[in-house]
């Protein structure tokens, strides 16, 4: 079991025939079921062709009507991104993976408000994407760190969270889904909804929550942990000796009017039973640690 | 991106925003001469910096004759402004607005900000104006009326009307206030302004209402769609070695430590330099490398470290995912070779391909310190610091 995306999961890849899409549609084509998953590219002016096998449409409709994919994953360039979402959504997806970075936030403001009431998921932008060892990988993280398990993991942060994953399988914790929430201000699914799918996951039996600064994101979904998570959650809080008003490379990681540091964060957390670490280099032994408990 | 109060007015009054009349001045001269072109027995010398409390700091003067109007513009002009949000160096001043005087009834705050929460443009406003806004929101948040915008319809006429009175605009100023309110969403949305304040916003005398202040923050994604807005970046006010990193895609931030960090990805550097400080060091700097480093990019990340003066060690974390480890380690090698490195080196590299970027380390005949894991990198690199 898995959340969100499995073997069976049909993806059409938005953006197949620039440089980036070309690349980690290679990549992850290559990945455990990844050559049936991958099933359709898009791009108006290439319709009728194929990249390496891949048939190309001419629209996000057309690809799913011609091969019954339920999934995309966006590398379209930032400023026609959120109208590949629009796109995706139009379409009646259920999931939206957009991997792409430096999305302007107003476009992402009226694509959130336009996707109100619709079914479909939206995963990032900005984010690593999310993968189900050896299963699927949709997105740019490296597979061969992963290892198919039972931990769920849920982060704001690409590299933090493939260091997670390393620490876990280094342990010998394999993941049930390692998902990357993205770290732009106004983006799709937030640790929340991830919680709650990995809280309703046979599958999955814990979970890793990374989170940054800036923003409420981490202290809602403890909250929820409080109240509702049945599996142990353990967490680490990227930031604390990050300076108030300084942006740290993510749009979204930024301490603004005295809101959103790493120490509230943690606080919060450990309040609502989560068990949080100071040393990321800790956070697979944390794991591993609730697991025994 | 930020910009100055006098361009922020620029584009206030493009959006029909009333603004007191001014005129920029790069020298007293000019200070003196626009003061003579405005007119009138009042003026007031702005001190304009990329920071807020000016007018605490004493970057504010108001002067009521043309010698006081030079007077001032000496004294501020080519100071070091020091004030809450600049650090303690302070910010030199090279730039003046100088403006007619107002007549102020009453002081109100209003600004947007883009709201994570909720996904729209949260307007905040208080009766509360002319002070730091933030101790308001921390010590009497009942002060301060926000209402998140409807992406689809934008602020309506009620809503303004509602928000205006509420901070007590006196019922003859609620349509001026109203149009403020209107134009100030609209000069948001069509600039992508990531945030935007008028502190103060003043209800005058005989009623009018005025933005005396204008703060326009910029959503640097967005930049490629505002070439007129790029033109008033004003490279003075940024951190040297912040704009020669962006020359090359690296996301650099000074800090105050001693320990240099070179990591790719944002989270990743954010919790090396946490670990760095939980084992007793200072880190130096913010430094994210992206996804594409070459040996190029990261040579060039190495220079741009080694201008923090007193730094004492450097450490390189890598998580190796699409970029290879031996890639980096090709790159680290000919980095401290291009630059003669002096100061202690902590490399720490994982994913893919560590064996063969280890091996290229140890081959190098550099004294470089390796590390298997992010806190014993730390370790070392904090003891590295302290011997040197």
């Amino acid at each position: 079991m898995a959340i969100l995306v499995n073997k069976n999961t049909k993806v059409i890849t938005q953006g197949i025939t620039g440089k980036t899409g070309q690349f980690h549609t290679r990549m992850c084509r290559e990945y455990a079921n990844g050559r049936h998953c991958f099933v359709a590219g898009v791009n108006p002016k290439k319709a009728g062709e194929d990249f390496e096998g891949i048939p190309i449409y001419a629209t996000v409709k057309e690809a799913k009507e011609a091969t019954g994919a339920t999934v995309s994953v966006i590398y379209v360039p930032p400023p026609f991104a959120a109208a590949a979402i629009d796109e995706a959504v139009d379409a009646g997806l259920d999931l939206v993976v957009c991997i792409t970075e430096g999305i302007p936030v107003c476009d992402m403001i009226d694509t959130r408000f336009r996707m109100q009431g619709k079914k479909t998921l939206l995963l990032g932008p900005n984010c690593p994407g999310v993968i189900t060892p050896d299963e699927i990988k949709i997105g740019i993280m490296p597979g061969h760190i992963h290892k198919p398990g039972r931990v769920g993991v849920v982060s704001r942060s690409g590299t933090l969270t493939y260091e997670a994953v390393g620490q876990l399988t280094e342990l010998g914790l394999g993941q049930s889904t390692a998902v990357g929430i993205g770290g732009d201000p106004v983006n799709g699914l937030k640790h929340i909804d991830i919680l709650k799918l990995f809280n309703d996951d046979p599958g999955t039996d814990a979970v890793v929550m990374i989170g940054e600064i800036g923003g409420g994101d981490e202290e809602t979904a403890a909250l929820w942990v409080k109240e509702h998570m049945q599996k142990p959650v353990v967490g680490f809080i990227a930031g604390v000796t990050a300076p108030p008003g300084k942006r740290m490379g993510h749009a979204g990681a930024i301490i603004s009017g005295g809101k959103g540091t790493a120490q509230e964060k943690l606080a919060v957390m450990e309040a609502c039973g989560i068990k949080v670490t100071r040393n990321p280099a800790e956070m697979g032994k944390l794991l591993e640690a609730a697991l025994r408990q | 991106m930020k910009i100055h109060e006098y361009q922020g007015k620029e584009i206030f009054r493009k959006f029909g925003m009333p603004v007191p009349r001014g005129i920029p001045a790069f020298s007293v001269d000019e200070a003196v001469k626009a003061a003579r072109t405005l007119g009138g027995g009042v003026w007031v010398v702005k001190a304009q910096i990329h920071a807020g409390g000016r007018g605490k700091g004493g970057g504010v003067k108001v002067a009521k004759s043309l010698d006081e109007v030079k007077q001032r513009a000496t004294e501020i002009l080519g100071m070091q402004l020091v004030t809450h949000q600049t650090g303690p160096g302070g910010q030199k001043v090279r730039r003046l607005l100088v403006e007619e005087g107002a007549d102020i009834r009453k002081e109100l705050y209003v600004g947007m900000v883009v709201d994570r929460g909720t996904q729209r443009v949260a307007l905040m406003a208080s009766s509360e104006g002319g002070v730091d806004i933030e101790a308001v929101a921390a010590n009497t948040p009942e002060k301060i009326r926000r209402v998140f915008i409807d992406p689809g319809t934008g602020l309506s006429v009620a809503e303004a009307d509602d928000v205006a009175r509420s901070i007590g605009v006196p019922e003859g100023s609620v349509p001026q206030a109203r149009a403020v309110l209107l134009a100030l969403y609209k000069a948001f949305r069509d600039t992508d302004a990531s945030l935007a304040e008028i502190n103060p916003l003043v209800v005058t005398g005989d009623g009018r209402v005025i933005a005396l202040d204008a703060k326009l923050n910029f959503d640097s994604n967005a930049l490629f769609r505002h070439p007129d807005i790029v033109e008033m970046r004003d490279l003075d006010e940024e951190d040297p070695a912040e704009i020669e990193a962006s020359k090359f895609d690296l996301s650099y931030i000074s800090l105050d430590g001693d320990i240099g960090c070179l990591v790719n990805g944002a989270g990743l550097a954010m919790a090396t330099m946490d670990t760095i400080k939980l084992y007793g060091g200072e880190p130096a700097n913010f430094l994210d490398v992206g996804g594409g480093a070459t040996a190029e990019k990261v040579t060039e990340a190495f220079k741009i470290m080694l201008r923090h003066s007193g730094l004492k060690a450097i450490l390189v974390n890598i998580f190796g995912g699409i970029m290879k480890c031996d890639t980096i380690a090709e790159g680290v090698v000919a980095a401290s070779k291009a630059v003669s490195l002096k100061v202690p080196l902590v490399v720490r590299m994982k994913g893919t391909n560590e064996d063969l970027g280890r091996k290229i380390l140890a081959e190098s005949g550099l004294p470089i310190i390796t590390a298997n894991n992010m806190g014993e990198a730390a370790e070392r690199v904090v003891a590295a610091a302290r011997a040197n």
